[in-house]
Order: structure tokens, then sequence, then C-alpha cells
């Protein structure tokens, strides 16, 4: 039976959906390891037993945190050597695809990124180009590295609870030569709405808000939805860069996407169009965006947006 | 006066994304006809030249040079870069490249770079753009530094050299950060870094005087085995256009246009 290991870096007081994800798929790959950092809680060492771990390996220094990306890529290589790991698994952040990248190099091992779903045999499947391309995609090496997007596999825990071993891998003594070091680091600050790249409903916008994200922001409150917006909206300052969607920033695949005072870019399509259902508020009825949408509304956002955002709280009473 | 740089920009030529984009052949290949420099690239070429210009520019023995990888249509994302104001070019190319993964590529990538180094002054810092457009996998810069066992300090948003030092702010995850390395280093910038400039008459002239060096894989000291479809360690077996999204719906605001809309998601199931 083929091995598999997920990393999962400091995941703090409990395990992000995306980590039970990856969990999930790793199982149905073979018998699941994780590559550990940060502090291991009861809780959370519980939470993997469930998902079916069966070996938690940590590293041996607490040193990882303080550089980026390499030494972390060293760590995870040995555990993968420890493991006999044949799949490893990460998340798709911008870190979690550069270090698969780099363990890529260390373990001569294929690399796939942007992944949506794994083939018991491996194969992956991705989309590519902006959404206009679905592929499936394999390493033709032993050991294939994986970066997998968050919310394309349904997380649930293993049949059988099992209560992992765990082990202490020896991080090699020279992965931090070469490194980068981090000397500062700040928390962003957090909206309290759903993450941006995990949510099902995303309500954006544009330059057409002119400034003034509140009624986008009631509209989301309303919907349980998170806020993005375009380029133009996040480098007027209205809004922080973390939200900006698109090319450049984050790309979602949400049930819902609301667009609103947004001309539909194709730097903004690349990181919206695979969404499941789109609408689009924008008062020029030639709008790009109006190309892409399941329903489009040709009117004021200003207009449009409140009112509905009202008749959506009268309804749910 | 701050110590003069030689610094490497790696510019790809990657198929226009206002058109239609195609994968095509048996290795399912991105067609590269209507082909420019990737836009996520002038901002590693601006920070290039920034840093370069505060330094006294070419007369104070500053260099700039574009690298490209790619078939023959890949030497106009250097020329391209020549014109905006890079010092010289360099284009690698080889039928044996064809069809590199990221391994590949990065293999080829860092061998060019060792052969840059190779003139008796080594390269001092490789910037490269936060990902090309059409790959968008963000690999190249990690496995180059990988390759090279050269620090990283990738998705800048902000850069900074001084005494043989990169400083840069990396906003990539959940923090806010600062990131440090000594040179040599790799450096990925993000479009956050600076207003790229545009090539100008004059600039487009001068590129015309501008040296452009090809350099093949036996220049490099790379065996064709090593990259192309033959040394990659990913294959891409199927590729499948998604059928485009159709328009829907489009209906004009008569002043219950907010209603409608909550109708629609009603229906849709997604209240
Ligand atoms: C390298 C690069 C990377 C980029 N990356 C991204 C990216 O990641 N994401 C991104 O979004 N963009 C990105 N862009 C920018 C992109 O090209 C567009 O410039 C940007 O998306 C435009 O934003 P917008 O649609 O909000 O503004 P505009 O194009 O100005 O559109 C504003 C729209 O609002 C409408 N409007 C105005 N007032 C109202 C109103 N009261 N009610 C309803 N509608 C109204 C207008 O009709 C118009 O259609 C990138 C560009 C470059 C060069
Ligand atoms: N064939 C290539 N030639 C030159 N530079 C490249 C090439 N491929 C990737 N790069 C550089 O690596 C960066 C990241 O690309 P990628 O890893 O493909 O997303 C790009 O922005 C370029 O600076």
């Amino acid at each position: 039976m083929a091995n598999a290991l997920v990393f999962i870096d400091n995941p703090g007081a409990a395990l992000k959906k995306s980590s039970l994800e990856l969990l999930t798929l790793a199982r149905s790959l073979g018998e699941t390891a994780v590559a550990f950092t940060g502090e291991l809680t009861d809780d959370v060492a519980a939470t993997l037993g469930a998902y079916g771990a069966t070996t938690v390996y940590r590293p041996s220094t607490d040193e990882l945190d303080k550089y980026l990306v390499g030494p972390k890529a060293a760590y995870l290589a040995a555990a993968a050597g420890a493991s006999g790991a044949t799949a490893v698994l990460l998340d798709n952040s911008p870190e979690g695809k550069e270090i698969a990248g780099r363990l890529g190099i260390k373990l001569n091992a294929g690399v796939i990124t942007d992944v949506v779903g794994v083939e018991p045999d491996g194969t992956a499947h991705k989309s590519v180009l902006a959404g206009s391309y679905n592929t499936s995609a394999k390493a033709t090496t032993p050991v294939t590295v994986f970066s997998v997007k968050a919310n394309n596999v349904e997380p649930s825990p293993a049949g059988e609870a099992k209560v992992p071993a765990t082990t202490t891998v020896e991080v090699p003594a020279d992965a931090v030569a070469a490194s980068a070091r981090i000397s500062a680091r700040a928390e962003k600050p957090v909206s309290g709405r759903p993450d941006l790249s995990e949510a099902r409903i995303v309500v954006a916008g544009g330059r057409g808000v002119d400034g003034d994200f509140g009624p986008l922001e009631e509209l989301a409150d309303a919907l349980g939805a998170a806020v993005g917006a375009s380029r133009a909206a996040t480098d007027a300052g209205w809004i922080g860069h973390d939200a900006q969607v698109g090319q450049t920033g984050v790309t979602v695949s949400p049930q819902l996407y609301i667009s609103a005072g947004i001309s539909g870019a194709i730097q903004q399509k690349a990181g919206m169009q695979t969404s499941k259902v789109i609408v689009a508020v924008n008062k020029d009825a030639e709008s790009p965006v109006f190309e892409i949408a399941d329903y489009g509304i040709i009117g004021d956002l200003f207009k449009v947006i409140p009112q509905a955002t009202a008749e959506i709280k009268k309804r749910k009473g | 006066m701050e110590e003069t740089l030689k610094i490497v920009v790696l510019v790809k030529h990657v198929p226009d994304a206002q058109f239609d984009r195609h994968i095509t052949g048996p290795a399912n290949t991105t067609d590269r006809e209507e082909s420019i420099l990737s836009e996520l690239d002038e901002y590693a070429l601006e920070a290039a030249l920034q840093l370069a210009e505060e330094r006294g520019g070419p007369k104070a023995g500053n260099e700039v040079i574009a690298l490209s990888m790619g078939p023959a249509g890949a030497v106009n994302a250097v020329k391209k870069s020549l014109q905006i104001g890079a010092y010289s070019g360099v284009h690698l190319s080889d039928d044996a490249l064809a069809g590199s993964d990221a391994a590949a590529t990065s293999l080829a990538l860092a061998a060019a770079i060792r052969h840059l180094s190779a003139d008796g002054r080594p390269v001092d810092l490789v910037l490269t753009g936060m990902a090309s457009t059409d790959g968008e996998t963000s690999l190249i810069p990690a496995q180059l530094a990988e390759r090279l066992s050269l620090p990283q300090v990738t998705f800048a948003s902000s850069l900074e050299i001084a005494g043989g030092q990169v400083t840069a702010r990396r906003d990539a995850g959940p923090y806010s950060e600062t990131v440090e390395a000594p040179l040599p280093a790799v450096v990925s910038v993000t479009d956050q870094i600076n207003e790229p400039r545009y090539p100008n008459f004059k600039g487009i002239l001068a590129a015309k005087k501008k040296k452009i060096t090809s350099l093949t894989l036996s220049d490099i000291g790379v065996e064709a085995s090593q990259v192309g479809l033959a040394g990659s360690w990913t294959v891409v077996e199927s590729a499948e256009a998604r059928p485009p999204r159709t328009a829907g719906t489009i209906i004009t605001d008569e002043g219950d246009a907010g209603i409608k809309l909550v109708d629609f998601l009603a229906a849709q199931k997604l209240l």
C-alpha cells in the first residue's frame, strides 16, 4: 500500500478545514502520516487520529518559523524520507506551493500545484489558463508532491480513529543555511467574516463602490459572505489588499459570487470565473462582466444592493 | 556610494491573456502563437532598473540582464525588456527544451544563471515575477533558490538592498512579514512593488544597439535528457477546454431589481 504524508504547518488550537480536507484526501491514497510543525495540542492530536493519521512527525527544532520556506522544505523532505511516502500533500497557499516546489527538487519528485482532486493512482486534476481548461497530470517520479486547493474535498473522519504515534524528525543541521530570515511578523487584522478563499458566498466590489464598501458589507453579513474586491478598489485603499480577487490576488470558487461595480477585466475574471453562480450589478450594459454573469442587473449598485439586503433580512425574518 | 549590482531579471514569453489561450499537441502544451512579455515580469524588471539606477546605472558598472528561456519567439520578451530599459539580454533556446515542466525549467535557468556568473563577475541578484501568467505556479523562484543554494525572498511587495543585504516585505500569507537575506539571493516581486515604466521612443531606438546573447544547452552544460519532456517529472495526460461561460439572464433595474435578485437567489437555493 502507498503511503501519504500531509504537511500541517502551525495550525494553532484547531485544525483548519483545509487541513481536514488534505487528511481526507490522503487517506484515499494510502496510510497517512502527518508532518507537523508548531504546538501539538491534545485536541489537535485527537483530530489527527480521528482523521486516520497513524504517525505524527515533529521537527527536532522550533527554529523553522524564523526562516522563509527553505528550512520547512528540508524538514518535510526528512519526514518524507522517514515515512516512505509516495504522495506528499500540502495546502495551496503561496507558502505551501513554494515548500512543495523546493521539496520536489530535494526528493526528485514531480510537483503538481492547484490540484482539485487526486485519483488513487496519483493522477491529479486541476484547471489551468484562468479556468479555461481542465487538465489531468501525473508525476513520472516515484514520489509526487501535490498542493491542493481548498474546498474540493468533503472532510470526513476515518471509520476507525487512530492514536497516532509521535516521532521526532531530525532537521538537517544545514537546513537554515542560505535561507532568508523573517525579522518581523505581524498578524493581519481579521474581519470576523468568513475567509475569502474558503467562503461559500463572496460579495465583491470595484471602482464603482466609489470608496464606500458599507452597502456591500451589509449584504455580505446578511448572506454570511466574505467581502472581495477588484484591484481598482484595493489600489485606491478603500479595502485591504488581502480582499483582492484575481490574477494577483485570491482565486475564489464559491457557490455564489456577487460582483458589484466591477467591469470584469481579464485579471479579475482569472480569479472568479470558476464560481458556481455569478451575479453582476453594473450600470454599464457593455461591461464584460455581463458576458459571464448568470444573473446580470444593469443598474446602480447603491440602489440595487441595499434593496436586496433589506429584502433578504425581511425574508429571513 | 552603494556597491554596484549585477542583476539577472527572468522574463517569460507567455500567451497574451487578452486572446483565447489554447492547449495543443500530443504533450498538451500551451500554444505560444500570440505571446507577449509576461506582465508580472515587468514589475521585476522595474525593480531591477530602480536598484541599478540608484547605484549610478550602467556607467557605474551595474548590470541588468534580461534572461528568457523559450522557443525562437521568446526573443521578443528579451527585446521588449531591452526597450523598457534592461541593459543586455540573453535568450536560452534549444529544441530539447520544449515541454519542460517547472523542474526542468528551473534546472535550465539555474544552469544559465551559473553560466552568467562564470565571466568573473558573479550574479548578485536574480529577480523574477511573482508567477508566470500562463503557468501561474510560482514554483520557479523557489526551485531556483533550491537549485542554486541561495536564499529565497519571494512575493516581495517592497525591496531594499544595502550593505549586501536584501530586506523585503512579504504579505503573501496570513502575516505581514519583514524578510532579510544576504546577497546573492533569488527575489520574486508582486505587482504591489512599483509602477512599471513603458518603453518610450528613445528606449525603443536604444534597444536596437543593445546586445542579445543566444545560449543553447551545450553553452550552459545541460544534457538534452535533463530537460524538455524527457527531463520533466510531470506529464499532462489530458486537457479539455471548459465550455466558456455563457451569459444568463440580464435585466435592467426598474426600481425592483434588488427584490428580483433575491427571488433569483431563492430559486437557486442560495439564501
Ligand atoms: C499585472 C496586473 C495584475 C492585475 N491583477 C488584478 C487582480 O488580481 N484583480 C483585479 O480585479 N484586477 C487586476 N488587475 C486590474 C484589472 O486590469 C482592472 O484594471 C481592474 O480589475 C478594474 O477594476 P474595476 O472593475 O473595479 O474598475 P473599472 O474597470 O473602472 O470598472 C468599474 C465599473 O463600475 C461600474 N460602476 C461605476 N459606478 C457604478 C454604480 N454606482 N453602480 C454600478 N456600477 C457602477 C462601471 O460601469 C464600471 O464597469 C491587474 C492589472 C494588471 C496590469
Ligand atoms: N521560461 C522562462 N524564462 C524566463 N523566466 C521564467 C521562465 N519561466 C518562469 N520564469 C520566471 O519565474 C517567474 C515565476 O514563474 P512560474 O513559477 O512559472 O509561475 C516568472 O515571473 C518569471 O520571472
